[in-house]
């Protein structure tokens, strides 16, 4: 093995700025400081807390998707050594409280407890029934199967459309399983429909998946039984959120509660909630006084960890013959699983913001119907509900443009809102401050040869090549940067959506960043080191970023959404301002001059006129911290807070094509080239961004092309571990195109979007559009996801499906 | 209780463990070795990829008492010596072609590379995505995963010609 000297690694790749001093960090591919840890396994998973007395549970969970809870009888599991308690759901039933859903849709949702150990009824395949405490995993392990259920066997409703005839009730006492359902119009679409040359109606299925972040579930809790406090270490995306839940779940006071996020191995949306174990190993830890710790096992997961997606669109299109798109109306029915998770009502309804996505149209009308089935709950999955709008979209789009037999370009063209146009405030009520679809369309057709590869699939249909070809095209756009607290009360949402950042100026003039926050995957220690370094002129190594703590961190709103820079980048260069006013007015002072005359530029403070007259901060820092010598009435700090609320949404856009050669004789698909051209605005890591694009385009794809949750009419999670719910390899994906076009936003100081889910928004259609296009010629104007070789093979056989 | 010895990341240990402790559960509960992630339980994921006496292996796939008198190197026992010892130029590729996002599937990940690179030392694209098929990535879609592990190969050649 040959070894390189650590000190001659790389610190960026290359720079894509114009800086001839090299010190703008902001657009460098700045390579990340969260890198040596992991490279090198110093690392700190939840799983690997090791704690003095420290004791581990297991949950028993239902084997039945339906049933009534007879008996429960822990005895014989208590007998077993080294077992510690083990209890049932009506022993917790007092303290167990409900888990929060935090999105009350509508006024008259119907919103069941659902009690972290169900107690009388199991509605779902995985529900908790008993824990049990032992003094490793194993014993743990064992003492589960000696725990005794006596289950009365319910009717399974798998099927949402069976679900709405109520007929078998998942909440008895709810007397529907209809949760809520959800109206917005804009403009008579029926009007419009009828004079429209053109309608086209179709429905589409978005299958359910997986999320699979890599890094399992897991919790410990740490009791400190004479002051009674507790610090909880979760796989959490949200440790600020979850800190606020557990007290209110459990009545302990939120001063009591210390939440930290150790490292997070990816989330995706599964790690954006408030699960039963984190409750019962607090309830436990509680009880036993000893440090409780909790992993699931992938299968267990595949189980009790939200599931994504799984709605059934009905969609319907009206245009003009010339391609002027009239109106859009979408009926959607959401599958919600068994109970409400933290935001698993909302996830659907933010689609109905995206549905109308980049066109221009008179009319719109979207109704959300939620659905209760007895399956796992669904809630926020990479992209939350604009993967599922955009996939509807995007693909009516394709068969309006077959309808009227016109390239699907020249029909996104056609209506989609001109980059002149912004801001423009669309059909569902959202103002898209900026936007440029025509140049992020022509370099992505350019990068993809989009003339040449449609005159080789005109050839190929022409020679009744066996091997056809179809291109696929979305141009998208999301919604980012969750979001403007006020929207956000207007949709009923129960929290805010600003971001919190504190600047601290350490006496030897490094910084510490600390941000609300919570990075499990995205490099904000690099990025939000970069940001900081350009406010205050200091260097990126000097700035340390400290995150997914309470006590070290106290505010925060956490990371999903794409809302981090957006909102918490913001908040931290919004902090380092009001730093370096603090700065300039003990500069000022030191320098003997106006405040006024002090210009402040690459982190030296001189005064206008005379360059010799200058300090840098970082003396400006130790100045503050001795405090003998600073303006009257100053506090000697420069520490600096911003709580940033933003006022708008960001909207990210891009144009992803995608061709797929179909071998028609086996189904088999191939991505032969992807190119995706996003437009994120301002970008502070290029490599970072485009790390982010990719690892969505693979999920999007693998929507497309590999993954389902598959339950049976039992309710029988069928694809219930990694064997049987296929994530994709590095064999299965292609090697991806990705560029950039750059059009800052405007409603923050930054000009930045947001990306960590544009790619999966985008691909799923661009992939499926391929697919269809590739057959269209036989016939076929849709193929259920995932499109695999045997259902492509089958559609062929059998021509429209 | 079976008595097994094994030395790991170069300090040798002599234990009692019971028949059914898989060797992953070995290495992070019982030697703290936790640099080393469990990603599922149906061998499908190499989260947990350690080199064994020369190969690469899914350490819960195996036995701890199948694996006595073994050589292991983790993670945490690729690097040269010390907490900032020189690293190995797979653990350098894959920083410096942003080859990670969150880091768990990394260590197997690039466990996993070291052998592939050792059994085939100028792998071409696909080469590398076929032999990297028993990992899995959630976060990086890959690509940069297959550059890094092909510039590891590229200085790996420079350095023994
Ligand atoms: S943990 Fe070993 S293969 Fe997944
Ligand atoms: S970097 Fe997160 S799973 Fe690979």
């Amino acid at each position: 093995m040959s070894e390189i000297d650590a000190g001659m690694i790389a610190t960026e790749v290359a720079s894509e700025v114009s800086d001839p001093d090299g010190r703008i960090e902001i657009g460098r591919a700045r390579l990340r400081k969260e890198d040596a840890r992991l490279v090198t396994g110093q690392t700190n998973w939840t799983d690997n807390i090791q704690l003095p007395g420290m004791v581990h549970m297991a949950v028993l969970r239902s084997p039945m998707a339906h049933a009534k809870i007879l008996r429960v009888d822990v005895s014989a599991a208590l007998a077993r050594p080294g077992v510690f308690a083990a209890y049932s759901g009506a022993d917790l039933a007092a303290e167990q409280g409900s888990l929060p859903c935090a999105w009350p849709v509508t006024a008259d949702m119907k919103q069941p407890p659902h009690p972290p150990l169900a107690v009388d009824e199991v509605r779902y395949v995985g529900d908790g029934v008993a824990v049990v405490v032992a003094r490793d995993r194993y014993a743990a392990a064992d003492a589960l199967e000696a725990i005794e259920v006596d289950y009365e066997p319910l009717p399974a409703v798998v099927d949402m459309e069976e679900a709405l005839t109520d007929k078998v009730l998942v909440h008895t006492d709810a007397g529907t399983n209809r949760c809520f359902t959800w109206p917005f119009a804009n403009g008579d679409y029926d009007a419009v429909a009828k004079q429209a040359d053109v309608v086209v109606k179709r429905r589409f299925i978005q299958q359910r998946l997986i999320p699979t972040a890599m890094e399992p579930r897991g919790v410990v809790v740490t009791p400190l039984p004479a002051s009674e406090e507790y610090t909880v270490y979760s796989t959490t995306q949200i440790p600020h959120i979850l800190r606020l839940m557990l007290a209110m779940v459990t009545g302990t006071p939120e001063q009591k509660l210390r939440v930290i996020a150790p490292d997070v191995g990816g989330g995706f949306g599964s790690k954006l909630n408030v699960y039963a174990e984190e409750v019962l190993a607090l309830l436990v830890a509680r009880r036993l006084g000893r440090p409780v710790k909790w992993t699931e096992s992938r299968s267990e997961g595949y189980q009790a960890t939200i599931h994504g997606r799984d709605q059934i669109q009905d969609i319907e299109v009206a245009a003009k013959s010339d391609g002027t798109l009239l109106g859009l109306k979408v009926e959607l029915m959401a599958d919600l699983g068994a109970y409400l998770q933290l935001v698993t009502p909302g996830v659907p309804i933010l689609g109905a913001f995206m549905f109308n996505a980049i066109y221009k149209m008179q009319a719109y009308s979207f109704t959300c119907h939620g659905v209760f089935t007895t399956k796992t709950p669904t809630d926020a999955y990479r992209g939350a509900g604009r993967p599922e709008a955009t996939f509807g979209v995007e693909r009516i789009m394709d068969e309006l443009a077959a309808e009227l037999g016109m390239d699907p370009m020249e029909l996104r063209k056609k209506n989609w809102i001109s980059h002149d146009e912004f801001p423009y405030e669309t059909i569902a009520g959202l103002t898209y401050d900026s936007g440029n679809y025509e140049a992020a369309t022509a370099k992505a057709m350019e990068l993809f040869d989009y003339d040449g590869l449609r005159r080789e699939q005109q050839q190929r249909r022409e020679s009744n090549d066996p091997v056809q070809l179809g291109i696929g095209i979305s141009t998208f756009t999301e919604m980012c940067g969750l979001a403007p607290s006020r929207v956000l009360g207007t949709l009923s949402y129960g929290a805010g959506g600003w971001e919190a950042a504190s600047i601290r100026m350490l006496p030897t003039g490094k910084v510490e960043v600390v941000t609300g926050t919570a990075p499990h995957g995205q490099g904000h220690v690099t990025a939000w080191s970069q940001i900081a370094a350009d406010a205050l002129g200091v260097p990126f190594e000097d700035v340390e970023v400290v995150h997914s703590d309470t006590r070290a961190a106290p505010q925060g709103m956490d990371t999903y959404g794409s809302r981090s820079l957006v909102v918490g980048g913001v908040a931290v260069h919004l902090a380092c301002g009001k730093v370096v006013e603090k700065a300039r007015r003990v500069a000022a002072h030191l320098l003997e001059a106006a405040e006024g005359d002090v210009d402040f530029a690459g982190g030296t403070f001189s005064v206008k006129g005379s360059p010799e007259a200058s300090l840098p901060i970082q003396q400006i820092a130790l100045a503050t911290f001795a405090g003998h010598n600073l303006p009257d009435g100053m506090e000697p700090t420069l520490n600096s807070d911003y709580v940033m609320d933003p006022e708008n949404f960001s909207f990210p856009h891009g144009t992803h094509l995608c061709a797929v050669d179909i071998d028609t004789e086996t189904g088999f698909p191939t991505i032969r080239k992807y190119v995706a051209v996003d437009d994120v605005g301002k970008v502070i890591n290029p490599m970072i961004v485009e790390g982010q694009v990719h690892g969505g385009l693979a999920q999007g794809i693998a929507q497309a092309l590999y993954e389902e949750a598959v339950y049976d009419a039992e309710g029988n999670l069928t694809t219930g571990s990694m064997v049987d719910y296929y994530v994709p390899s590095a064999a299965d994906l292609p090697h991806f195109t990705t560029d950039r076009t750059e059009t800052p936003a405007t409603s923050n100081p930054l000009g930045v979007k947001g990306v960590g889910e544009a790619g999966t928004i985008a691909s799923t259609p661009a992939v499926v559009n391929a697919i269809v296009d590739a057959l269209r010629p036989r016939g076929i104007n849709d193929v259920r996801m995932p499109c695999s070789p045997e259902r492509i093979w089958r559609a062929l056989q059998g021509g429209t499906s | 209780m079976t008595r097994i010895r094994m030395t790991v990341d170069g300090v040798s240990y002599d234990d009692d463990v019971e028949p059914r402790l898989l060797l992953v559960h070995y290495l992070r509960d019982r030697l703290g070795r936790t640099g080393t992630p469990i990603g599922c339980d149906t061998s499908n994921c190499g989260a947990c990829t350690v080199d064994l006496d020369g190969k690469a292996v899914k350490s819960c796939s195996v036995l701890a008492v199948q694996v006595d008198g073994s050589v292991v190197t983790t993670i945490q026992g690729l690097a040269g010596d010390g907490p900032s010892g020189a690293w190995h130029p797979v653990q350098k590729a894959f920083h410096e072609k942003h080859a990670l996002q969150c880091g768990y599937c990394t260590p197997g990940m690039i466990m996993a590379a070291v052998d592939l690179l050792r059994d085939n030392p100028a792998p071409t694209e696909r080469d590398v995505r076929e032999g990297l098929e028993g990992n899995l990535c959630r976060c990086t879609g890959y690509q940069n995963i297959v550059e890094a592990v092909l510039q590891a190969a590229a200085e790996l050649k420079g350095a023994t010609r």
